[in-house]
């Protein structure tokens, strides 16, 4: 027992019994409220005028009745039945049909028509049997009450209206129906007749802010008891499928790292980049300012990836597809094969055309019907409008995640036009980012050149150099740049200086062959001189040798002489001179 | 299906033709709730009083006819809707403050 009771015994079990659930169908909508709306109870969705309570409503219902056959009645307290048909039309869902399938039945409670005057007590009873003829009709299992308030606004008597709404929500839970009650609401409550006190099973807020020029739909699950839901401010956008809610952010930080390494499109930059290029599914932010070829950077990105065969989709934010295709033929990269290929698909909109949650919606979308491996953003900081950084930073987190948990490298440009407050934007968001490139334009002797940097690139070994960065006829390189006692050199400078180390080195070269000249003709000096000495050695040793030979064969002579002189003597002695004769008798 | 209690036991009123009444009511109930009990006894006596003759009123019980309540727009009970003559005037509640129903109806207060 002691032992038990200092654990801190964490009750987060997973098979922990969850409240029955009844998806609603959205996307997105069902995975922030971890499987749909409470079954049997009442959900309140409220927000102001125009933010899609109706829509998400009438798609609870007509999702329900296609993919889950569960009938629904729709209580529409505005709308006709025929106005709620043409809208609805315009998403793809044709209500009259439900209704001939008895899938779903529509009925519009006129209150603010007659005005009736009140004489005495009164109960909502006409409602209910509506409804509860409604509902037994089809066998609905779910039920919209669309804006019931607004019997506050037909009926007079606001206390046996509240009494009677409570009623009415009592009685639906009694009915076992999942039910959705739209309410308006303002600045002081999330409706204007406290609904939220009778219906609290479950509580979505929908709200559509503006920034700017642009505005954006977002969602809160405020409440949801007896279950586990998302509780952020979730984006959604109303696009021609209906509501799709973007369920963010991953909750953790789980997603599988991947080491394979995309080419970042110039062999150069690979290098410094250990040799290998960005890692699949990282997020890489290129920043420079205007003019430093930020989008040629991106385009050779997606051109080299398509030309591996990947598929590249570009998100264009200042310039159309077709100035993007042309500007980069410039310098020769030909995009528009890649867009004929299918390769390449261009998502070129203004940044105000739409809220961030929009926009970030119509990416996502995209990028989920295209599936590319490789995606650009260019640029981002057109989102930058007022004071949304945290926004901006919010929307490229989702982005990242939902690159990073499906393998995408997604190349992000943005440009600080090197105003400090704007670079403090990229700091709030490269926390981030993975690689982060810098463009700068370096000014010197009368030029702009644009040179490229790593500011940091998430485990691998990167080069710290400054390299200078070249536009040129085929596609974007790299160069090595030359550290002058001025610093960098760039350009003309750059071109200046190699054409000065050249000459240098020719001055160098030629030096040393002169002088390896002179060495050698001195050694040729030196060599003659030393044959010369060489012959006048030998020539000297031979006439040295001649004399001494001479004089070996004058002494052996007269020792010859000498001996045929004894013998002469010995015997008769001949004359002197027939000392030829001397060996005459020898011979014998 | 429908509960008429057009100008009872024969009592014709002057033009004698029940279907030329000027006054055409129609009185929506669910169930004998206490309500709605007191509201056909007090529209009842109202008619009797001022329209003797001149009238024709349905009392029309949604529990026994629950379609109507969607294709007649009743959402309060008791409600009583003039159909004749034009405009179409409605009242809800349990009609017990006489004036009222009267001044919504057109009719002139008689003198006790």
């Amino acid at each position: 027992m002691t032992s038990t009771k200092a654990t801190p015994a964490p009750p987060a079990h997973p098979a922990a019994p969850q409240i029955p659930k009844t998806p609603t169908g959205i996307e997105g909508l069902d995975a922030i409220t971890d499987g749909g709306l409470p079954t049997g109870r009442a959900t309140l969705v409220c927000g102001g005028p125009g933010c899609g309570k109706t829509l998400l409503a009438m798609e609870f219902l007509a999702r329900g009745a296609l993919q889950f056959n569960e009938p629904g009645v729709f209580l529409s307290f505005e709308e006709t039945a025929r106005e709620l048909t043409l809208n609805i039309a315009s998403l793809g869902v044709d209500l009259n049909d439900l209704t001939r399938r008895k899938l779903l039945v529509l009925d519009h409670v006129r209150t603010d028509r007659h005005n009736p005057e009140a004489s005495g007590d009164f109960s909502l009873d006409g409602l209910f049997i509506r409804l509860g003829h409604a509902i037994e009709a089809i066998g609905a299992r779910r039920v919209v009450l669309d804006s019931v308030e607004s019997v506050f606004d037909g009926l007079p008597n606001r206390l046996i209206l509240r009494a009677e709404l409570r009623r009415l929500f009592g009685w639906l839970k009694d009915k076992g129906v999942t039910s959705v009650i739209t309410g308006d609401g303002s600045d002081r409550a999330l409706t204007r007749h406290g609904l939220e006190e009778y219906v609290s099973d479950c509580v979505i807020e929908l709200a559509q802010h503006t920034v700017g020029q642009a505005s954006s739909r977002r969602m809160r699950v405020i409440k949801y008891r007896g279950s586990t839901h998302g509780s952020g401010i979730y984006p959604f956008v109303i696009d021609p499928s209906g509501i799709v809610v973007l369920p963010i952010t991953s909750k953790g930080l789980a997603h599988a790292v991947c080491d394979d390494r995309v080419s970042s499109g110039i062999a150069d930059l690979d290098t410094m980049l250990g040799g290998a290029g960005y890692y699949r599914g990282s997020s890489v932010l290129v920043t420079g300012s205007a003019g430093t070829g930020k989008t040629s950077l991106a385009a050779q990105f997606c051109d080299r990836a398509c030309a591996r065969g990947e598929r590249a989709l570009y998100f264009a934010f200042e310039e159309s597809s077709s100035q993007i295709i042309r500007n980069m033929r410039s310098i020769g990269i030909d995009l528009a094969q890649w867009v004929d290929k299918g390769l390449l698909r261009f998502q070129a909109t203004r940044p105000s055309f739409a809220g961030l949650e929009t926009q970030l919606m119509l990416m996502y979308t995209a990028v989920k019907s295209f599936g590319p491996q490789v995606v650009v953003v260019d640029p981002l900081n057109g989102f930058l409008i007022g004071d949304n950084v945290d926004e901006v930073k919010f929307m490229l987190m989702r982005l990242a995640d939902m690159f990073n948990t499906s393998l995408i490298t997604g190349l992000f440009t943005s440009s600080g036009i090197g105003d400090h407050a704007n670079g403090s934007h990229e700091a709030s968001i490269s926390s981030l980012i993975d690689t982060w490139l810098i463009l700068e334009h370096l000014e010197m002797s009368g030029e702009r050149n644009r040179t490229l940097s790593i500011l940091k690139a998430r485990g691998m070994p990167h080069s710290n150099q400054i390299r200078e960065y070249v536009l040129g006829s085929s596609g974007v390189h790299l160069s090595d740049v030359y550290i002058g006692p001025r610093g960098v050199l760039t350009g003309s400078a750059r071109m200046t200086q190699q054409a000065q180390e050249q000459a240098d080195a020719l001055l160098t070269q030629n030096e040393t062959e002169r002088l390896r000249l002179a060495i050698a003709s001195k050694q040729r000096a030196l060599e003659a001189k030393i044959e010369l000495l060489r012959d006048e050695l030998s020539l000297q040793e031979e006439q040295a040798r001649r004399i001494i030979g001479l004089e070996e064969s004058k002494a052996r002579q007269l020792q010859q002489d000498r001996a045929a002189m004894g013998i002469y003597r010995t015997r008769v002695a001949p004359a002197a001179p027939g000392a030829k004769h001397e060996a005459g008798p020898e011979q014998p | 299906m429908k509960l008429v209690q057009n100008n009872p036991e024969g009592r014709a009123g002057p033009s004698g033709a029940t279907d030329l009444a000027a006054y055409a009511l129609r009185l929506y109930i669910a169930g004998q709730t206490p309500k709605c009990r007191a509201a056909t006894i007090n529209i009842k006596t109202i008619c009797e009083t001022y329209l003797a003759g001149n009238y024709k009123l349905e009392v029309i019980d949604l529990v026994d006819n629950p379609a109507l309540a969607a294709s007649d727009q009743i959402v309060a009970i008791p409600t009583l809707v003039r159909t004749q003559p034009l405009p179409v005037r409605r009242i809800i509640g349990d009609l017990g403050n006489t004036e009222r129903v009267l001044a919504q109806l057109d009719l002139v207060p008689r003198p006790a």
